[in-house]
């Protein structure tokens, strides 16, 4: 029997680092790690066959729901090697494949020696198969090639293997076969996990030094910290000091992930798993951080990570305005478990109190507003995304604008924009479509390589704006889905911006200012103001719906006067009728809000915020 | 002295328009067997055992009575006088009470309308709705456009003192040429009085459904708009003048029956789904004719539903209602914040400039057309 029981396995602590393998499995998203992480919980009997479910480890409502890992788990798992016979202790993470999410990746790497680099034979090599692969790469991790999803009818292994093998510079015959589903091959790989990924190496006798790699709020236990020693030792007795602020902490609890917490004596060279504190901030167990001994303290620090920085933005406004005390606090509880979110508080004359959000990307974006929405019980509602701009203006000063509304008017010298390297992997059928769409989009062609005779890879940089401005979705309809899109940051470039303002009846709508390249902005002008005249209702006076770039007016509609709004029924003596129907009409109207003397329903702000794939979801939701 | 109009349902039809969801029930509707002959007899007894229950609660003067429906045409002459005799007997009804039949222009000829002549009525509301064949064909109407003209002229010599006829505008399909034809039509008939109605989608309706499959579509609003200005310009120039949004009158032909609705008047409604409103308390009987007759013979109450209206219902409400009638609200009986509010529609053409300057608020034609949005700002 290749698995061991816990309790007979060797124990944290008392764990021989030769005898410790740590490793993350890493893909593009959807190409099955979790469902691998669930065959290796399985074969290795950490999880009763009665309790398992797919994806076990995504545990969150919303990564079930979507069926994506957003959060890295760490998984202790026993094993005797069908090779050498003799027992291990593997580490597992399995991590998120969403680009957004990388940097989740970039920090379960560092606490590994060996990645798996995973491939759905289906689909082949992707966006985030490179990207995580070059991350691995630059960690110095020992890579493992495996192909997963054998099992599918259309797999096609020996192509892909090919491929890999071209990429990572191996054999093809060195790439591994398994199933997530079946278990096939999957006993196989974790003995080649042990024979190929080295063992940690540490110095036991040294200073205690141990890596955050992540740290979560808990509301019965406080912050748990997840930790990966590299040298010395950690013991539940001990008193543990934070390297960056020196602040010394009780340990409450130290202990491994199996995949449920057990605690333990210590945590010994290599080892991966948990300490509890009773620290109520995450703040105060940092990701990055090194933990170390109080009575014996490292010197030298670990190196950390970079902290995510925020590239898209958006407001977030509470639909009824007597919920914002109520969004300030569901943002303090989800920034605990979330360092990558910002926020601070902003107002709209349009939207009334609200917070300016920083995100990693859309999905980000997404699913914090979702959980705020269904943790806190909220209705909210987001304004475009954009980008984070850098406006030098003529007297030397410069701003940085998250908000477009905040864009400065007139002496402005230059606007710069965050500019990224994407990473477009395609069937080379599809070069033209993509090309044409970068094109637009104000890409410049950086290289191309073909990965096997009908794949090829594009890179190009592009305004990030562009990107947050539906480019994924576009990508994806001008390829049949074919295409996969990475990116990172580059940096900023100048960009010729300038900021279109939506007027009603002469006054700005705050909430619809967006900053565009000038050569779009009579495009978006165009499409504003012809939304808005679908969406708001006919006033008592004609509204002229301007789009305008300082005083320059660009694009304009109508909303003619109302000319009905009266039932003229027989209504006998149902007087009640009538009344009740006023007194919904009412209501309905203390849900406009004014903007100037316009009366605009709630429901035309959020239709005209959201975008297309807003748009094709709620129909969905409604088949 | 205390004044009780009385409104009586019939809840019956030959056939359902596909646009009605009035509480009104077809022979197959009822499914008790019995023809609306056997039915009614029945039925009458049980509105004259309600009329009991009315004597006990109200008394003093009658000044109007309305039979409205459903088709009470469609119940005999006799049967109708019962109510009308027994509620003469009970309270003071004035020799110039107004009493309206609404009737089906197929259900009638000379001899039935002087029967119900004898019966007691003296005012009668046809259902023409449209002199347009295709128009009435898609209001799903049986009745034969020329049988209206038939049905006013055998009205006038049984003399009846006041002949009106119900109209709707806004039928998928009409235009405004259609809308013309009909309502000159209705005004060379010579009668004295017209009622036109905005058709409206009730859901639940033959015509919703319709709707929503796409078989019809409703037309635009500046359409209906039009369409409201021509009925209002072509009854002016015929001698009539609006009293209320939606009807029109010779001089001394206003529905009284109707004004009282609008002014809040106490009134008693007799049969199922009727609505009855005495001194700031309204209620309404349940709906189905069955549970009604049931619950009247076994000495059960018959109310649905009742609502004590609150000070500030009855102030929304005299709004609401005042503000559809030709005489307005007195500027007086307005705060400064609502005078503030609305005033603006002066400007715009809503509200009568002369009126206003007289201390009124009174609709122009126009105003009429947006009356709900008004009152919304009245009432917030
Ligand atoms: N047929 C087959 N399907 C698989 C296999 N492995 C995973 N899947 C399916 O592929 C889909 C994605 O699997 P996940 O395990 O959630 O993929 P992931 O890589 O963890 O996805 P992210 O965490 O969102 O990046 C699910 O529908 C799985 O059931 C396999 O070996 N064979
Ligand atoms: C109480 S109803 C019934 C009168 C009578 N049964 C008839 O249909 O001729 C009075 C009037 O209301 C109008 N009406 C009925 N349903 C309507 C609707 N859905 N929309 C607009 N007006 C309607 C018609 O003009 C009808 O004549
Ligand atoms: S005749 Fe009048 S009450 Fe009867 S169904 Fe038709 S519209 Fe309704
Ligand atoms: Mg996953």
């Amino acid at each position: 029997m290749p698995a061991i029981s816990i309790e007979k396995a060797p124990q944290p602590a008392s764990t021989d680092p030769s005898q410790i393998r740590n490793f993350a499995i890493i893909a593009h998203i959807d190409h099955g790690k979790s469902t691998l992480a669930d065959r290796m919980l399985g074969i290795t009997e950490v999880v009763d066959p009665r309790h398992m479910r797919a994806q076990y480890l995504d545990r969150m409502d919303i990564e079930r729901e979507r069926g994506i890992t957003i959060k890295s788990q760490a998984v202790r798992l026993p094993w005797r090697s069908g090779i050498d016979g003799k027992e291990y202790i593997l580490n597992m993470i399995d991590t998120p494949g969403h680009v957004d999410f990388t940097y989740e990746v970039s920090r379960s790497l560092a606490a590994s020696e060996g990645a798996i680099l995973l491939v759905d034979c289906a689909q082949g090599i992707e966006a985030q198969t490179l990207a995580n692969l070059y991350l691995a790469m630059e960690n110095n991790l020992k890579i493992i090639p495996v192909l997963n999803k054998i099992d599918l009818p259309a797999a096609q292994p020996d192509k892909f293997a090919a491929e890999l093998a071209k990429l990572i510079g191996c054999q093809p015959e060195d790439c591994l076969r398994v199933s997530g589903k079946t278990g096939d091959g999957v006993a196989d790989l974790l003995d080649q996990i042990i024979e190929q990924i080295p063992a940690p190496q540490g110095d036991a006798n040294a200073p205690a030094r141990a890596l955050i790699f992540d740290s979560v709020y808990d509301v019965y236990r406080g912050v748990v910290t997840y930790v990966r020693v590299m040298d010395g030792h950690l013991s539940a007795r001990d008193q543990i000091q934070m390297f960056s602020t020196g602040v010394r902490h009780e340990m409450l609890e130290v202990g491994v992930i199996s995949p449920e917490p057990i605690s333990s004596k210590g945590l010994g060279v290599g080892e991966v798993g948990y300490l509890i504190t009773g620290v109520k901030d995450v703040r105060q167990s940092r990701v990055g951080d090194t933990v170390t001994n109080y009575n014996n303290p490292t010197k030298v620090a670990l190196a950390g990570y970079k902290d995510p920085k925020p590239m898209v933005f958006s407001g977030l406004y509470p639909l009824e305005g007597s919920d914002y005390p109520l969004l300030r606090e569901a943002l303090d509880k989800l920034q605990l478990n979330d360092a990558a979110l910002v926020y601070e508080p902003e107002s709209s004359a349009a939207l009334g109190f609200g917070f300016r959000c920083g995100f990693l990307g859309l999905l980000h974006m997404e699913i914090v507003r979702e959980r705020l929405e269904r943790e806190s019980n909220l209705s909210l509602i987001s304004t475009a995304p954009n980008v984070v701009y850098n406006v030098k203006l003529d007297d030397g000063k410069s701003i940085i604008v998250t908000n477009p509304s905040e864009f400065p008017d007139g002496k402005i010298m230059s606007v710069e924009e965050p500019i990224v390297r994407s990473t477009i992997l395609a069937p080379s059928e599809f070069i033209g479509a993509i090309m044409e769409l970068c094109q637009q989009r104000r890409g410049l062609l950086l290289g191309m390589d073909y990965l096997s005779e009908d794949r090829v890879e594009i890179r190009y940089t592009l305004p990030l704006a562009e990107i947050v401005f539906d480019f994924f979705d576009k990508l994806k309809s001008s390829t049949r889905g074919y295409a996969s899109l990475d990116y990172e940051a580059i940096g900023d470039a100048e960009g010729d911006l300038v900021k279109v303002d939506i007027l009603l009846q002469g006054e700005a709508v705050d909430a619809f200012s967006a900053i565009v390249h000038r050569d779009k902005a009579y495009a978006y002008g165009l499409m504003m103001t012809g939304k808005l005249r679908e969406l708001i209702p006919r006033q008592q006076f004609e509204v002229p719906i301007q789009a305008a770039i300082g005083a320059r007016i660009i694009a304009r509609e109508n909303i003619r006067a109302i000319r009905k709004d009266v039932l003229a029924k027989c209504y006998g003596g149902d007087i009640s009728r009538k009344r009740k129907l006023l007194e919904k009409q009412k209501e309905g109207k203390k849900r406009m809000k004014m903007v100037g003397r316009v009366e605009v329903p709630q429901e035309a702000f959020i239709a005209a915020l959201a975008t297309d794939a807003d748009i094709e979801k709620a129909k969905a939701a409604r088949k | 002295m205390k004044e009780t109009s009385f409104y009586v349902h019939i809840p019956y039809c030959v056939k359902r328009c596909g646009y009605c969801d009035f509480n009104t029930y077809t022979p197959t509707e009822l499914r008790d067997g019995g023809t609306l002959e056997t039915v009614s007899g029945d039925y009458i007894d049980a509105v004259l055992r309600e009329l009991e229950i009315a004597h006990t609660q109200s008394s003093g003067s009658v000044p109007t009575i309305f039979f409205g429906g459903g088709t009470p045409s469609l119940l005999k002459a006799k049967d109708l006088g019962r109510v009308i005799s027994t509620i003469k007997e009970k309270w003071n009804v004035a020799p110039d009470c107004e009493i309206t039949l609404e009737a089906n222009p197929d259900s009638v000829d000379v001899a039935k309308l002087q029967e119900f002549k004898a019966a007691g009525f003296n005012r009668i509301s046809f259902g023409m709705q449209s002199a347009v064949p295709h128009v009435l064909a898609t209001l799903d109407r049986t009745h034969n456009p020329d049988n209206v003209e038939r049905a006013v002229r055998a009205a006038r010599t049984a003399g009846y003192e006041s002949v009106s006829v119900d109209l709707i505008y806004g039928t998928p399909g009409e235009s405004l040429d259609d809308w013309r034809t009909s309502v000159s039509a209705a005004l060379s008939l010579g009668v004295d009085h017209i009622s036109a109605y905005a058709l409206i989608v009730e859901t639940g309706t033959k015509l919703a459904a319709q709707i929503k499959r796409g078989d019809l579509t409703m037309p635009d609003d500046d359409l209906m708009a039009d369409m409201y200005l021509l009925v209002d310009e072509m009854a002016q120039n015929a001698g009539m003048s609006w009293y209320e949004l939606s009807n029109w009158s010779k001089p001394g032909h206003e529905s009284r029956h109707n004004i009282a609705y609008w002014r809040n008047a106490n009134w008693w409604g007799l049969g199922p789904g009727a609505h009855s409103h005495l001194d700031g308390v309204r209620w309404w009987n349940v709906k189905h004719p069955t549970a009604y007759k049931s619950a009247l013979f076994a000495g059960n109450s018959i109310e649905q539903e009742r609502e004590v209206l609150t000070e500030q219902q009855l102030k929304d409400e005299a709004i609401m209602l005042a503000i559809r009638m030709r005489d307005g609200i007195s500027l007086n009986k307005l705060n400064k914040d609502q005078v503030s509010r609305i005033s603006g529609y002066c400007q715009s053409g809503h509200l009568d400039q002369a009126q206003w300057s007289n201390g009124t608020l009174q609709l122009t034609a126009q105003g009429r057309l947006i009356a709900d949005r008004i009152v919304r700002e009245l009432v917030v």
